[in-house]
């Protein structure tokens, strides 16, 4: 029985990381719906895979033949096209999962109510945020598949390692999107995502994405260490030129902690939302 | 009651400061149509979603089909099904798809998902419709394909939170219509409601909710014969020449139980309304239109609250 009259019993403090009986196993199930509901909405996939395209193509060509070659995360010269791209392959992975965690979830959770029906089923919240945040996963998994043909195709994969660009596109994916929807959780209009615009575009642009850190003075140098792409690009650079070392996984690291903070927090916060 | 399917005692819920349900004593058996009845803000919908297991409880005890929502939430929630006052539709898939899906999270398999719904469409009259988006179907469609979604799991007991809000008065008598013979499968069904008609029409029992507490509960003959009288004469006049409440009571003394003023209109609640309007226009009063009627459970509630329901 339960405990007595006036009181409701709650779990010890140190088990609610993640909200109780918010899980049932069923998370992929969201995977399901979302494969479904995108057949009717493939080309908003498309744009998204040829954005980064473009990009590679008006600079990594175009202004690369004016820029000439750059060092390379080992210190040998390399080709801006090939300079550039793993910063286009880890933006791409950044875009696909914030615009998937920030605009379709708010969407879903404050307009179209689904996440509510959801929750009327055995589903809990933490299966709503591991599908939602596994899907915005598969997107940026696609995408960066997509990315890395074209750059095998444009010849700027000459290492094996290059094929661990894609498990590290997925972990970047995986970080961008759990942080993305728990800052949506805490989103109260729609004015709320210039914000996200306002994160990621200057992270886009100065993140070591088309020119190395040392053209910054050494003040601004540690701010941009801070930031997340920067770790996702330097990540990316160091397995596409096939620069490895063990810093490499200290970026691993980074994206591995913000993707279980992300996540927690984010199931936290959907279920304080939803079950009022 | 051992065969209680809901059970509550005490049941409260509150927000910050503001106490929705304010300690409520509820039980529903199995295979009853039990409706909670009360204004807009009366604690109905709060409490559908304590019982539906989407709001924990404040305080107070809650047993649904035997099991503490707050512990056993996604077994209870396995085996409800639950239409929301709002219909929360999946826009982004077909009317088909919505029941694929929604079969889905229940744990059911991909070919027991696609052979009810069939059944399902079918149930709803929504065959014709089944490939088409959601978007464009009429609120009646809507609302019967939340029914119908609610109906996947082939659950023990419905919650209905106003089935029929916003439908016109065909689309309404077709909900009803599927309500009952749901009723006749002995499917429990819980409905909140703030139309009598709907109530007198698909409840077995009920209560009346106003502040977050019960004010009266009973089959709705018995809440009428309790609080009500027979029959009710309606009288409206032109505002110069209309009597005061006081005035007709005398008027009619003996003949009446009470006169009830409303902005539009007087109440004259009374065993023989005929007779009434016999006297209150032998007494020299000329109303503009006088209509006699049964009691409804609106009177009940006017009686109980001083207000009318739409207030």
């Amino acid at each position: 029985m339960t405990g007595p009259v006036g009181t409701v019993p709650h779990p010890p403090r140190a088990w609610r990381l993640l909200p109780s009986g918010g899980y049932a196993g069923r998370a992929h199930l969201l995977l399901e719906r979302s494969a479904t509901a995108s057949r009717r909405s493939w080309l908003v996939f498309l744009s998204g895979f040829f954005e980064p395209v473009f990009y590679l193509l008006a600079m990594g060509q175009g202004l690369g033949s004016l820029v000439g070659e750059l060092p390379g995360p080992d210190g040998a010269p390399i080709g801006y096209a090939a300079f550039i791209a793993p910063g286009l392959l880890a933006a791409s992975a950044m875009n696909g999962a914030v615009f998937d965690s920030t605009f379709n979830v708010f969407f879903k959770l404050k307009y179209a109510k689904l996440y509510d029906a959801m929750l009327a089923t055995p589903l809990g919240a933490v299966d709503v945020a591991l599908g939602e945040i596994g899907w915005a996963l598969v997107r940026g998994g696609l995408y960066a598949v997509g990315f890395l043909l074209v750059m095998a195709g444009f010849g700027l994969l000459g290492t094996p390692w290059a094929l661990l660009a894609l498990p590290a596109a997925l972990l970047v994916a995986l970080a961008f999107a759990a942080v993305g929807m728990a800052a949506t959780s805490f989103m109260r209009s729609w004015q709320d995502f210039d914000l996200v615009t306002l994160v990621t575009v200057p992270m886009f642009l100065f993140s070591t994405t088309f020119y190395p850190l040392s053209v910054y003075p050494g003040w601004l140098q540690v701010v941009v260490e801070c930031l997340p792409l920067y770790h996702a690009v330097e990540l990316m650079r160091g397995l596409t030129t096939g620069a490895v070392s063990l810093a490499l996984l200290g970026h691993v690291a980074y994206f591995l902690v913000m993707a279980v903070l992300g996540g927690a927090v984010a199931a936290r916060r959907l279920e304080a939302l939803l079950l009022r | 009651m051992a065969d209680g399917l809901v059970q509550a005692r005490g049941l409260t819920k509150r927000f910050g400061r503001v106490e929705a349900v304010r300690g409520i004593d509820l039980d529903v058996g199995r295979g009853e149509v039990f409706g909670f009845l009360g204004p807009n803000g009366a604690g109905k919908s709060s409490a559908m979603r304590m019982i539906a297991c989407v709001s924990p409880r404040s305080a107070g005890d809650l047993q649904v089909l035997g099991m503490d929502p707050d512990r056993d939430g996604p077994a209870i929630r396995s085996r409800i099904g639950v239409v929301p006052q709002l219909d929360n539709l999946d826009l982004e898939l077909s009317v088909r798809q919505n029941l694929h899906l929604y079969g889905r999270y229940f744990g059911l398999s991909r070919s027991a998902v696609r052979a009810k719904a069939v059944e399902l469409l079918e149930f709803a009259r929504l065959t014709e419709r089944a490939e088409d988006e959601v978007e464009p179907l009429s609120g009646g469609m809507k609302r019967r394909l939340t029914i119908a979604r609610a109906l996947v799991n082939d659950p023990e007991l419905l919650l209905l939170d106003e089935p029929t809000t916003g439908l016109d008065p065909q689309a309404r008598h077709l909900v009803w219509e599927r309500l009952y013979r749901l009723k006749r499968e002995g499917v429990t069904q819980i409905i909140t409601t703030h139309y009598m008609d709907e109530a007198e029409q698909l409840c077995d029992r009920l209560v009346v909710m106003d502040g977050g507490v019960i004010v009266a509960e009973g089959a709705p003959h018995e809440l009428i014969g309790r609080y009500s009288t027979r029959e009710v004469l309606e009288l409206r006049f032109e505002p110069e020449h209309r009597p005061s409440g006081d005035v007709l009571s005398g008027v009619l003394a003996g003949r009446v139980e009470r006169v009830e003023e409303l902005p539009d209109r007087l109440l004259v609640y009374t065993a023989d309304g005929e007779a009434a309007q016999a006297a209150v226009t032998a007494a020299g009063h000329r109303p503009l239109a006088a209509l006699v009627r049964r009691s409804s459970l609106e009177d009940v509630f006017l009686r109980l609250t001083g207000r009318t329901l739409v207030d």
